[in-house]
Parts: structure tokens; C-alpha cells; sequence
């Protein structure tokens, strides 16, 4: 990646372990400020612990996270959360309405989201006004992720990282998802950090790519190195060797 | 009663141990066990408590109570093994509790400041706080467990400790306190209560009996509600780190 990029997130030999399991190991890089990187890679090759590690749900074992600039642990956490915005495959929900989902993050700062917000954004993400009132567990998986990318984009995050948001998805839903990302990053400056098993999505929409393999970055660059890597277990994994 | 006719009740241990030999429960080990263990533990608590109820020294009536705590402690410990500092948070759960109910009892001069009424009665909310924090232990733990993406949905849209726990806390609360309240509604209408039943054989008035059983039954409802509230309130804080972190609790 080209050094003239700040970053929005830098990391410096950050290793993560749960008891004895390594699950990062000496990851170094950064992912720039202000725009799309796509991180792909097979399962359990780490990539959603690295997102726990810059949301703060977790620390690394050893190593340096700098978000823009200054040391993650240096930032409140509550505010750190509220700039660097996580969206989980897992789609979680507290029970109750899509509203009340919807409104959550607001809701943590003792404020009130208006109807209008909330119908704006269940709109960008694709559905009608009309789900507000459902109960999220009347929801199908893919009407829970598209709430879940809603919810996160309450707090209006500098950064956010999302984690195979589209996987749910049936292909327009998925497009529709992906050109709300990259109005998003084109609107705001948003820089964004999208987990992806597709590799055309990665290709297309990313302008930078990582892919990862057992805790480790293999390889990184523009996103065009996807369709011819160095690497020969990148070039498995793609070739659909590594799952 | 003499212990001449007290060993005649034996026979009622002799009945369980002869059905688990014909029908090979194996149960009679355990049943032997646990009269013997009745029996010396029983007679040693009557011997202390003759011994304390004649000494007339409040310092006796404090270490009873003391001893009482600790037991209720070192039982109810295990069931929150992994919450941190979870024997400190027990001890003044158990002193709170304890101050608060012989407070009112003694403040408002309900009950003698005799050893005869307080450590009773201390026994009763003790023992009851005991099982109570096992109750909410066991739920919060589980509770945590089960819900640990919700916990951590709140914590990642930027919520405080405090607000990622709150349902969590809430339930273990209800759940752990609904079970006395509820079997409250109908005393009296399945079974009678065992202290209360105790006064009437020991020919006591049972308007006096009964007197007596509804000051303890509500002293119940102030010792869980407080427990549960007070044990919760002083537990979330320790399972989230500085970086507010949620820490590994095992259920």
C-alpha cells in the first residue's frame, strides 16, 4: 500500500490469543483513511477477532492499534465505539421491535431517534417503513442484517467495519447493500473495512485489499491483486483450495 | 420430648433404608450418612445455643451470627466461583441484610434483644440469603452466558457496562426473588409453615404462632429482594474490565 495514505487504522505486530489458541499473529499494516478495503480470507483466519480488536471489545496480547493516529487505548472507549462502528454477521438483536433496535445506539445516549431518521434509514438499506413496527424475531436473516447495518450507521461512525453484512443476502439485496456502502463512503469520507467471502465483491467494491490465512496477512494491496496474486496460498485460497 | 422417644423416631429412617435395599436404590449409605450427620450437628447447635442463650454475653450472640455468615459464605461462594472478589461481595451482602432486618426487629422493639429471638431469626435470613445468592448466581451466570452477543452488541454501539448488563441483571433479579414471593400467596392454604408449625406442636397459641410466622415472612421479602439487588449491584462491575471489556464468566 502506498505510505502517502493516512491511515485510519494502523497496526504494529499485533498478536491476539484466547488461552494457549494464537489466533493473530504479528499482524502489521494499515487500512487507509477514507476508503474501502475489502479483507478476505478462509474461516477462522482471524478476521472477525481483528474487528473485536479495533471496536476494543478485546485487546491484543501484545503489539500497537493506532486509530488515526493515537494509541487505541488512549480514547475513551465509549466514544471510540460510537466512531469505529461494528456490524457482525451474527446480526444480533435485543428483543423487541425493529424501532427499538433501530434506535438503540440513540438510546445509550439518553436520546430519542425521529420517525423520519428511522424511515430514512430503513429506506438506504432497502426496506419499508412498515417493518418498524415488527418484531425482530418475525425477521429472516437477511432483514436482520440489513437492520443491523441500519443500526450501526446511527451513530454516524468516522470508520466502520463490517463484518459478511451481505451473506444472508439474495444478489439484489446485496447490490442494493453495496451501493449504500459506497455512496456512505463517497458522502462522508466514511473509511470502510468490509469482510467478504465474495471475491468479485471484494474486487469491485474494495479499492485496497487484505487476505488473511491462519492469523496472518498474507497479502495486501490494491484490490486488483486478487486477480493475479504472488502468493501460493493466496492463489489456493482463491482457486477455492482454502475454505 | 425424651431421647428415649426420640430414638423411637428412627424407625422413619429404618423405612427409606429397608425400601432402598428391596427396591436397590442405593440409597441407604447416603440415608445413614445424613442421620448421623443431623443428629451431631443438631445436638451440637442445641448444646451452643443453651450454652449462649444462659451466658448473657452479646459477644457469643456475634460470633453465632458470625459463624452463621461464614457457612452461608463457603456454600454460596462456588455457585459464582467466577466472579471476581464473589466472597467479599457475599459477606457484606449477608452483614447488610442482617443489620437491616435486626435493625428494624430491635429499632422498633418487634422482638426482644435476647440471643432467644436473634439468632433464630438471624438463622432464618441467613439461611435464606444463602439460598437466594445460589439462585441468582446460577441465573446471572447463565444469563451472562447465553446472552454474551447481546452484552456485547451495547458495548459496541458505544453503551456503558451498566447498560450492556442491564437486562441481564434485571432477569437474574426477577428470576431469583419470584419463587419466595410467589410461594407467599398461598402459605397457609398447601402447607403450613415449618416454624410456625413447630410453635403449635410445641403448644404454643397458634394466633401467637401466627403472629410470629408473618413478621419472619415478611422480613423474607425484604432479605431477597435485597440480597438479589444488593448481590447483583455489587457483581456487574467486576465482569467488564478498565477498557470495558466484558470478561469470560463461566456458567
Amino acid at each position: 500500500m502506498k505510505e502517502s495514505y493516512k491511515a485510519a487504522i494502523q497496526f504494529e505486530h499485533v498478536n491476539y490469543s484466547d488461552g494457549s489458541t494464537s489466533i493473530l499473529k504479528n499482524i502489521t499494516g494499515f487500512f487507509p483513511k477514507g476508503k474501502i478495503t475489502t479483507l478476505v480470507g478462509p474461516s477462522g483466519a482471524g478476521k472477525t477477532t481483528l474487528f473485536r480488536l479495533c471496536n476494543r471489545l478485546i485487546s491484543p496480547s501484545s503489539g500497537e492499534i493506532q486509530i488515526v493516529g493515537e494509541k487505541i487505548d488512549q480514547y475513551n472507549p465509549i466514544e471510540l465505539r460510537q466512531n469505529v462502528g461494528l456490524a457482525l454477521q451474527s446480526a444480533t438483536m435485543i428483543r423487541g421491535t425493529v424501532m427499538k433496535n433501530l434506535a438503540l445506539p440513540l438510546t445509550l445516549k439518553g436520546s430519542k431517534l425521529s420517525e423520519e431518521d428511522a424511515t430514512e434509514l430503513m429506506q438506504d438499506v432497502g426496506l419499508s417503513e412498515a417493518f418498524l413496527t415488527r418484531n425482530v424475531k418475525d425477521l429472516s436473516g437477511g432483514q436482520r442484517q440489513k437492520v443491523s447495518i441500519a443500526r450501526t450507521l446511527v451513530n454516524k461512525p468516522k470508520i466502520l467495519l463490517l463484518d459478511e453484512i451481505t451473506s444472508s443476502l439474495d444478489r439484489v439485496s446485496q447490490q442494493d447493500i453495496e451501493e449504500l456502502i459506497v455512496r456512505i463512503n463517497e458522502k462522508y469520507g466514511t473509511t470502510i473495512i468490509w469482510i467478504t467471502h465474495n471475491l468479485t465483491q471484494a474486487v469491485t467494491i474494495g479499492e485496497y485489499s487484505w487476505v488473511m490465512i491462519d492469523g496472518e496477512v498474507i497479502e495486501s494491496g490494491e484490490s486488483s491483486f486478487l486477480n493475479n496474486p504472488k502468493n501460493d496460498r493466496v492463489k489456493q485460497f482463491i482457486k477455492g483450495d482454502l475454505v | 420430648m425424651t431421647f428415649l422417644t426420640l430414638s423411637l423416631a428412627l424407625v422413619f429412617v429404618l423405612i427409606p433404608i429397608v425400601l432402598s435395599k428391596a427396591f436397590n436404590l442405593e440409597l441407604e449409605k447416603d440415608t445413614v450418612i445424613a442421620t448421623v450427620r443431623s443428629i451431631i450437628q443438631l445436638l451440637i447447635v442445641g448444646y451452643i445455643l443453651q450454652f449462649v442463650f444462659h451466658s448473657e454475653n452479646i459477644i457469643y450472640t456475634i460470633l453465632m451470627i458470625a459463624l452463621m455468615i461464614g457457612a452461608a459464605t463457603q456454600n454460596a461462594r462456588k455457585k459464582g466461583a467466577s466472579i471476581k472478589g464473589i466472597t467479599w461481595k457475599l459477606i457484606v451482602t449477608f452483614i447488610f441484610v442482617e443489620i437491616i432486618t435486626q435493625g428494624i426487629l430491635l429499632g422498633f422493639h418487634i422482638t426482644p434483644a435476647e440471643p432467644q429471638y436473634i439468632i433464630p431469626i438471624s438463622g432464618m435470613m441467613i439461611g435464606n440469603s444463602m439460598v437466594l445468592s445460589i439462585l441468582f448466581l446460577n441465573r446471572f451466570t447463565a444469563e451472562i452466558d447465553a446472552h454474551q452477543n447481546e452484552i456485547e452488541l451495547i458495548l459496541s454501539l458505544g453503551g456503558t457496562p451498566k447498560q450492556a448488563i442491564h437486562s441481564q441483571l434485571i432477569a437474574s433479579i426477577k428470576a431469583s426473588t419470584i419463587p419466595t414471593i410467589e410461594s407467599q400467596k398461598t402459605i397457609g392454604l398447601v402447607q403450613l409453615p415449618g416454624m410456625m408449625s413447630g410453635q403449635i406442636i410445641a403448644g404454643a397459641d397458634p394466633v401467637q404462632a401466627v403472629q410470629f410466622q408473618l413478621l419472619i415472612l415478611f422480613l423474607l421479602l425484604t432479605s431477597v429482594v435485597v440480597t438479589s439487588v444488593l448481590l447483583g449491584f455489587l457483581s456487574y462491575p467486576t465482569l467488564f474490565n478498565k477498557q470495558m471489556q466484558l470478561l469470560k464468566v463461566e456458567a
